[in-house]
């Protein structure tokens, strides 16, 4: 079986500077997959040459088995690959709904028709009426997304992210800015969205990163240094030095 | 009541409006006026399909509104020359085809970026197109522009739409049928994608939509609706000159959809009837009205960017339940202070319009609300300053109260 994801020696300079410097990295079918790493490491760079934001320098990223360096944003999601934002990256001025739908239309088909009214699509509407039940927004279907609250937002922003059914789901630190509960909420969320599909997720939080995942890899300075079972990175004497030493702190 | 029957109802209700209109005004003068408001309104709404729905800000849309006129009127002549059997009312597909080959040629180059791209590219595009009207003569027919006669055509149905009132049913029928095709196309998959690419690009991308191609399409079906009224323009005028093609043309399309409002469908239609019933009205009475739509403008712009359909929206909710009367005390009051500012304003330009422009001819007396005044007297200057800015400053005062009338209709709203 393929890799759900597979980076081999990437690279990507920002003028001089190299901030992505060989990076190799498999992630395999169906597992949770984090990467951790210090400020800076080029973390979120990283998701963004996977996602196809921005273009890589070179190297090859292959989504299960299929070449997708070099694609627009657009295609490589109609390939399966699905992203959320560190940022908070909604449609402010639309419904709850109308994001979840946003994100499910592709999906289904519906590409750019003009032939067929939106709301007589009943697939895409109770599909969209499931994942606001998963993200547990159904109560503020009709609320313009850009007067939720923080959390609110950051759960729309996964429902987004997995409305279309992508197989592989990116997640760029998915709990930043939350207080413990809505943590806990957002890693009981994320466990439930990611059944049967692969999750890479980058994320600060130490204690969300060794309750989710089944793999971690440590991005330092553009590279990845250490890949493993959390058991395994915790024991990792330069991860421990590079990463996990200022943590503990 | 539920969503769609209202909307069904609403558009009975428009359809039964454009039907009675030349009945209870029935006025020649109304009746020419009621024909190019419904160009117009096609025209704004075909233009808030780019700048309320999309998000483009275009400087160009008179280029598909001239192109669509210039192709009909020449189809006109050419059918009537030939004898071909096409009736009038099936003109506007002309238009319509040419504003939809129009729109795919020039935003094939101007889609692929949004924002300060976009609207440089249409201006760019508008001065192109405006300047080659001035060169190419056979087509554009220079300063005269090319004249055509829609009784030539063959009759539909007995009617040869000879007498105005004629034209404003063709121009009816035809304009029920774009805003009901253009409301449809708000409530389809791509509609809701043209929304989505205009509240966030990046993300829409990330959804599986090209955004430039969300944003091609729109501004092709835009062009399209917007040659359907260039068509309807040249059919009410008989007459095509590069006019229609200019920056002009192309400011006042933004101006009647700002005004009128781009957050909501209906905005346009209220902008197009207002500001064409103003523009007709309002040169009659005076010579600096285009300064009164750039006071409209940026007034509109600074206090009530939702345009009149956001401003009518906020107090909808306030119908219910009477709660809209506790606002009319203080509504009352600050129409003091506003009519002293209009006033106070219109004296302003007047004066200045009136010893700039015309006091060198015609010597500083000049009439204002049928008062001798003289332009050049320092004592009116004062009175019409004094009203001007006492009405602001009076406005400043009130305005407290008004928000609190507000604060408090809504708060009882949410108990209720």
């Amino acid at each position: 079986m393929s890799a759900a994801l597979s980076l081999k020696d990437v690279r990507k300079n920002f003028g001089p500077t190299a901030i992505i410097r060989g990076l190799d990295l498999e992630i395999r079918q169906g597992e949770r997959h984090a990467i951790i790493g210090p400020n800076g490491a080029g973390k979120s760079t990283m998701f963004h040459l996977i996602s196809g934001r921005i273009g890589v320098t070179s190297g090859s990223i292959e989504l299960k088995g299929h070449e997708i360096t070099g694609l627009a944003p657009y295609e490589i999601n109609r390939r399966g690959l699905s992203r959320s934002f560190q940022v908070t990256n909604i449609f402010p001025k639309l419904t709850v709904f109308e994001n979840i739908r946003c994100g499910v239309l592709w999906s289904l088909g519906y590409k750019y028709s003009i032939w067929r009214f939106v709301d007589r699509l009943r697939d895409a509407n109770s599909r969209a009426e499931e994942v606001l039940d998963l993200i547990g927004l159904s109560a503020r279907r009709e609320t313009p997304a850009g007067i939720l609250t923080y959390a609110e937002q950051r759960a729309l922003e996964i429902g987004i992210t997995i409305a279309g059914g992508a197989d592989v789901i990116m997640l760029d630190e998915p709990t930043a800015g939350m207080s413990n509960t809505e943590t806990e909420q957002a890693v009981a969320l994320i466990a439930k969205v990611s059944e049967g599909r692969t999750l890479v997720m980058v994320e600060h939080d130490m204690s969300v990163v060794f309750g989710l995942a089944d793999r971690i890899s440590v991005l330092v300075y553009g590279q990845i240094i250490a890949t493993g079972a959390p058991a395994e990175i915790r024991a990792n004497k330069a991860v421990r030095e590079a990463y996990l030493g200022e943590e503990a702190h | 009541m539920s969503q769609s029957l209202r909307t069904f109802l609403g558009f009975v209700l428009f359809a039964a409006a454009l039907a009675v209109a030349p009945l209870v005004f029935s006025s020649g003068l109304a009746i020419t006026m009621m024909s190019l408001m419904g160009v117009m309104v096609i025209f704004a709404l075909s233009y808030n399909m780019l700048l309320g729905q999309t998000g483009l800000l275009s400087f160009g849309h008179a280029v598909y509104y001239g192109l669509g006129g210039f192709c009909a009127a020449h189809a006109m002549n050419y059918i009537a020359r030939n004898k071909f059997g096409v009736p009038l009312p099936a003109i506007p597909l002309v238009g319509a085809a040419a504003g939809l080959f129009f729109g795919a040629i020039f935003g094939v180059v101007s889609t692929r970026r949004a924002g300060t791209v976009f609207s440089m590219i249409s201006l760019g595009i508008g001065e192109l197109v405006a300047a080659l009207a001035g060169i190419q003569r056979s087509f554009f027919g220079g300063e005269d522009g090319i004249a055509t006669n829609r009784v030539k055509l063959a009759p539909f149905f007995g009617y040869k739409f000879g007498p105005q009132v004629q034209v404003y049913y063709l121009i009816a029928a035809w304009c029920l049928i774009c805003v009901v095709l253009m409301y449809a196309l708000t409530r389809t998959p791509f509609g809701r994608m043209c929304n989505a690419v205009r509240d966030n690009p990046e993300r829409a991308e990330f959804v599986g939509y090209s955004t430039q191609r969300v944003r091609f399409q729109a501004f092709m079906l835009s062009a399209m609706f917007a040659g359907v009224a260039g068509a309807l323009a040249a059919i009410n005028f008989e007459l095509m000159n590069s006019q229609a093609i200019g920056a002009g043309t192309s400011g006042q399309v933004l101006l009647m959809t700002f005004v009128g409002g781009i957050g909501h469908f209906f905005g346009p239609i209220i902008g197009a009837v207002l500001i064409t019933f103003l523009q007709i009205s309002l040169s009659d009475i005076t010579k600096a009205w285009m300064l009164y739509f750039g006071l409209l403008f940026i007034l509109v712009v600074m206090f009530a960017p939702g345009g009149i359909a956001g401003w009518l929206s906020l107090h909808t909710p306030l119908l219910r339940g009477g709660r809209i009367l506790n606002l009319a005390p203080s509504y009352a009051l600050a129409a003091i202070p506003l009519a002293a500012v209009v006033v106070g304003g219109i004296a302003l330009v007047e004066m200045a319009h009136h010893m700039l422009v015309e006091a060198a001819s015609d010597g500083s007396k000049m009439h204002l609300f049928k008062i001798a005044i003289d332009g050049a007297s320092p004592v009116a200057w004062i009175v019409a300053l004094a009203l001007f800015f006492g009405g602001a400053f009076g406005l400043k005062l009130v305005w407290p109260r008004i928000d609190d009338a507000w604060g408090e209709a809504q708060a009882t709203g949410e108990k209720a």
